[in-house]
């Protein structure tokens, strides 16, 4: 069974895998409007080898916060990424969800 | 996240302490806040302070934002509040399903049964198991809004002091397995009992949302689909 399903532990994999030497960046949803797939408070830790835990949408913009997540691993500055979207424009960028949501992406330390 | 942050957080999770990680968005600090301590990057000013304490007790996430301030002074406030709890009276058939599944869906799960050949580790592996009489265990383990207790035995022995001490106490979800005259016998016993009629009402009996569930599993869904929507359908029947 995938631990990370069963409750809200993203921080503790962030932790292990800080704690084994890699990079680790988390990313938290702070806000949303909308008909967004993932509450605020939902999060997903990204490692410097590309793994990747939990989630802050349905699956819609996992791919853009973690190439922005690499970029905090690299510099250690937080970001707030805001993704907007309407359905209409979903696919054509790649997004296949509607909804506004607001990331908060920090470097752990 | 600071390291020190980092360790009170992970600290306060695994000792089941109720806390919020509060950051500023624009600055990045953190200040880490507890019903009786706060700690961190910031201080935060006690009319602030009393409202991320309410957000804790709320259970509820999400930004904060100063009226008085047209800079854009923002702070997310993350609330980290221990797992949900479900107590399962009867360690039955139907409770080694509704365990795992529970457990899957993030609750933290003990089994209750003074019947030593039913609540064993072998029956239960890696569940909470708890030998006490339904009553005293509740007593123990004292349901809170945070806490959902379903009774599955079938014996009023076990299961009417576990729902008496049930719905005597906060919990959100008070579930009784049985059939529609099994119920109704149930809650006349319990009106004996001196409960009153918005008492044993909160009784959700027959347990579960209704799918014509038949195994095990299937019933274990039922249940656990009425009380995700008894705390989250808002406007949905369960």
């Amino acid at each position: 069974m995938n631990d990370t399903l069963m409750a809200d532990n993203i921080v503790e994999q962030a932790a292990a895998w800080r704690a084994a030497g890699r990079r680790v960046a988390l990313a938290t949803v702070v806000a949303t409007w909308g008909s967004s797939p993932r509450p605020v408070g939902s999060q997903m830790a990204v490692d410097d080898r590309g793994s990747m835990a939990g989630s802050v949408s349905g699956g819609c913009i996992e791919g853009a916060v973690a190439h922005e997540a690499a970029k905090t691993m690299e510099d250690g500055e937080p970001r707030v990424l805001s993704f907007g979207i309407t359905n209409e424009m979903a696919w054509e960028v790649g997004l296949a969800c509607g909804g506004q949501v607001q990331v908060y992406v920090e470097a752990m330390e | 996240m600071k390291r020190d942050i980092l360790d009170r957080l992970l600290a306060a999770k695994a000792a089941a302490t109720p806390a919020a990680l509060v950051t500023d968005l624009n600055s990045g600090l953190q200040t880490l806040v507890f019903e009786d301590a706060v700690h961190g990057g910031f201080g935060l000013d006690p009319d602030l302070l009393d409202e991320v304490r309410r957000r804790i007790r709320q259970d509820r996430s999400g930004l904060l934002v100063d009226p008085q301030d047209e800079d854009g002074f923002r702070l997310f406030v993350h609330v980290h509040n221990p797992a949900m709890r479900l107590l399962i009276v009867g360690a039955v058939h139907i409770a080694q399903a509704l365990a795992p599944v529970a457990a899957l869906t993030g609750y933290d799960v003990t089994v209750i049964d003074p019947r030593g050949a039913f609540a064993t580790e072998a029956r239960f592996p890696g569940v909470k198991l708890n030998h006490l009489w339904p009553d005293e265990a509740l007593a123990e383990l004292k349901p809170d809004v945070r806490t959902a207790v379903v009774t599955l035995t079938h014996d009023p022995k076990l299961d009417d002091p576990a729902l008496i001490a049930a719905l005597r106490s906060p919990a959100f979800y008070v579930g009784a397995l049985g059939s529609k005259r099994t119920h109704a016998l149930r809650l006349d016993r319990l009106r004996d009992e001196g409960l009153s009629e918005a008492e044993v009402k909160r009784i959700r009996g027959p347990v579960g949302l209704s799918i014509g569930a038949v195994t095990p599993a299937e019933i274990a869904i039922a249940i656990m689909g009425q009380i995700t929507c008894v705390r989250r359908g808002e406007n949905h029947p369960c």
